[in-house]
């Protein structure tokens, strides 16, 4: 995305999954791509204590480049947004944006660049439009008042807003007031002042997350769209794994304030490494010990598959685990069987008993949910109706070595 | 804060009672003040009203134009306005940077701050006089230092903009306060994101959006001015003309001196009628307003 070829990483990243998504340590800055030139260059680093979560994030972002950063609920997300919009000064880091130093905080001193000159802008959850405004000044809100360099009169701003209303589909609308707009509707307004400010960076804060399921995917395109016409650098912090799938280069998993996992969008998602992450990509996730080439957790031992050849459905080569590493099974809630007496089948290598912890509606049928180990087990509603399985019902549960993918965990 | 009750179906509405018949004829909430409270209620309600009523039947509608028509009338009138304009002006000037002082403070520093603004609220306004007096008389604290430059603050037109500040300042602190809180401060932190500097953004985002408050306590606070007495009459003094504003007016009038008995009467209906003004006033910015 942006106006550069998508590209991940160091060249061989997506054939070894193991290299390129190696989980940083809080030191290692999440590797960018090769230097590009341009505007929208982000190093940061920063670190401190708030509210009981201790943490210490770096990252890199190259010119144009959008990062998505994933992470459950207080992992440090909104936090690390905050510190680089400057409404936050953490205890320690330090942020460079193209050549500029924005924040330098040691222990003995901080200096920090007040949010409104960082050249850093924040699209948030809400659309906070400024309702005393009409929707043409909103948009003209950042040429109008913004940076003194980049500050132009209040007719061409007015001119300019309107060109940015029509590039996000509301041409005509800049009259009326914020409220008389939808929710979809104001975000596109919200994305339009956003950029019409001209930021270097883009802070996304779950764009997407307020609106309506069926409005969502326009103002992904929108914003999606826009961010590549302008070669706008973003950082994308959201829940929604379509998200950093249609709108991020790279992602970086957050998890109490640590980066635990990173690299191309597409690589990290195929080889989850945390049940957060695995969740998020809709697969299950069991972590637990290597022995002889499976993963052994509790009572159960995965054979697998090359992790990534099992998501692909192609090139299933066996997986090579050394002995006594911590490992992960990966694989389908579909691709579970269920069944109320043993399943027989040549090929069935993974197979256990547990009780059913809860059933969950699901599209086209229903998730049942296990405990040891933690997995959801799709099934369709017809299915489910043959089974006559109820929560607290012991089960038998398969899945094929061919479905499951196998792979280290640091 | 404006409607009390209504607009919600009350438990029993619509739904079927403990006999089996549907009641959809009460779409009122069923009634939940004991019948027995109506009767303090009405004696307070006409312990506000009567008075009033009083004040009206009194008034000699013949020689109204005239008493009001005075000279002296007019310019008590005159002053009250252009000193209540003055305090409400200064009030503004002070109090919004006050109340956005209070309304980002940590919650300690704010609620201690609160309470300081609350102060001249609940203390008499006589108090206030003589605080003021102690403050800027002859013998006061600041009052032999301005002396030496020549100021003399005490029983001037001046004197009496500052006793009306005081008793109305925490009038337009507290509403502007409640705007405030109420609209919080995320346009704010979105306008800094858009480049704006603190300053900008106070202007253009956090003035407007707390503007029903604002000119609700405006209102407020001029109405507080105008009906200022005590503070003024101890620290002002009454001297016609240049501090003699209407309540000063009307209590001479009512003691026999300068004015007649009537014309404290016409006075008082004018204030009254102010007062009833400038409430529908506020009454009607309220519903454009963002609580």
């Amino acid at each position: 995305m942006g106006n550069e070829p998508v590209a991940g990483g160091r060249a061989g990243d997506r054939g070894e999954p193991a290299m390129g998504n190696e989980p940083v340590a809080g030191g290692e800055p999440v590797t960018g791509r090769e230097p590009v030139t341009g505007r929208g260059r982000l190093e940061a680093r920063v670190g401190g204590r708030r509210g009981g979560l201790d943490f210490d994030v770096a990252l890199e972002l190259a010119p144009g480049e959008v990062l998505g950063v994933l992470g459950p609920n207080g992992a440090g997300k909104s936090t690390l947004l905050e510190c680089l919009a400057g409404l936050l000064t953490p205890a320690h880091g330090h942020i460079v944006l193209d050549g500029r130093e924005l924040l330098s905080a040691t222990a003995s001193g901080r200096r920090t660049v007040p949010p409104a000159r960082r050249g850093i802008g924040l699209l948030g959850q809400e659309p906070r439009l400024f309702p005393h405004l009409t929707v043409r000044d909103n948009v003209a809100f950042g040429p109008s008042f913004g940076h003194r360099a980049a500050r132009m009169p209040r007719s061409r701003a007015r001119a300019q807003a309107d060109a940015w209303l029509d590039r996000v589909g509301l041409g005509g609308l800049g009259a009326g007031r914020p409220r008389q707009l939808s929710g979809g509707q104001q975000q596109r307004v919200a994305i339009a002042r956003a950029l019409a400010a001209d930021p270097a960076v883009l802070l996304l804060d779950e764009p997407l997350a307020s609106l309506d399921a069926e409005v969502a995917p326009e103002i992904r395109r929108v914003l999606r769209d826009q961010l590549a016409a302008t070669g706008t650098s973003a950082l994308l912090v959201s829940h929604d794994v379509l998200d950093a799938v249609a709108l991020a280069d790279r992602v970086a998993v957050l998890d109490r304030g640590r980066v635990v996992e990173s690299g191309t969008t597409a690589a990290v998602l195929q080889a989850p490494r945390t049940p957060f992450l695995a969740a998020l990509a809709g697969v299950n996730l069991v972590a637990g010990v290597a022995v002889g080439n499976r993963v052994v957790a509790g009572a159960c031992a995965f054979a697998g598959v090359s992790s990534q050849g099992s998501m692909r459905g192609a090139d299933a080569s066996p997986a090579t685990l050394p002995d006594g590493a911590r490992a992960a099974a990966v694989f389908r809630p579909s691709s579970v069987i269920v069944a109320t007496s043993r399943p027989e089948g040549t090929s069935l290598r993974n197979i256990w008993r547990d009780r059913v912890a809860a059933i969950e509606p699901a599209p086209g049928g229903a998730l049942l949910r296990f405990a040891a180990p933690a997995l959801a087990a799709e099934v369709t509603a017809a299915a489910l109706a043959e089974l006559g399985v109820h929560e607290g019902d012991e089960v038998w549960l398969a899945v094929k070595a061919s479905e499951v993918g196998v792979h280290a965990l640091a | 804060m404006s409607t009390p009750t209504s607009a919600r179906p009350g438990p029993a509405a619509g739904a079927a009672g403990p006999t089996g018949r549907t009641t959809r004829a009460a779409t009122r909430p069923a009634a939940t003040i004991p019948v027995l409270l109506w009767l303090p209620a009405t004696i307070g309600l006409a312990l506000l009203v009567l008075p009033l009523i009083g004040l009206v039947a009194r008034v000699d509608w013949a020689t109204l134009p005239a008493d009001l028509a005075s000279p002296e009338a007019l310019s008590a009138l005159r002053l009250s306005l252009i000193t209540a304009a003055a305090a409400a002006a200064v009030c503004v000037l002070l109090g919004v940077p006050l109340a956005l002082l209070l309304a980002r403070a940590p919650a300690r520093l704010a609620a201690v701050l609160r309470a300081i603004v609350t102060v001249p609220l609940v203390l008499p306004p006589l108090v206030g006089g003589i605080a003021l007096l102690s403050l800027f008389g002859r013998t006061g604290l600041f009052g032999g230092a301005l002396e030496a430059w020549g100021v003399r603050l005490p029983f001037t037109t001046a004197a009496v903009v500052v006793a009306q500040c005081f008793v109305a300042l925490p009038f337009l602190v507290l509403a502007v306060e409640g705007a405030l809180r109420a609209s919080g401060t995320a346009e704010e932190r979105v306008a800094a994101t858009l480049g704006a500097r603190p300053l900008t953004v106070f202007f253009r985002i956090t003035v407007p959006l707390a503007a029903p408050g604002l000119i609700a306590g405006t209102v407020l606070c001029f109405a507080r001015a105008m009906g200022e007495f005590g503070a003024t009459a101890l620290f002002a003094g009454n001297a016609a003309g240049t501090t003699r504003t209407m309540p000063l007016a009307i209590y001479t009038a009512f003691n026999g001196a300068g004015v007649s008995q009537g014309e404290a009467v016409a006075l008082s209906l004018m204030l009254l009628a102010a007062a009833l003004a400038i409430l529908v006033l506020v009454r009607g910015w309220r519903p454009g307003a963002s609580r």
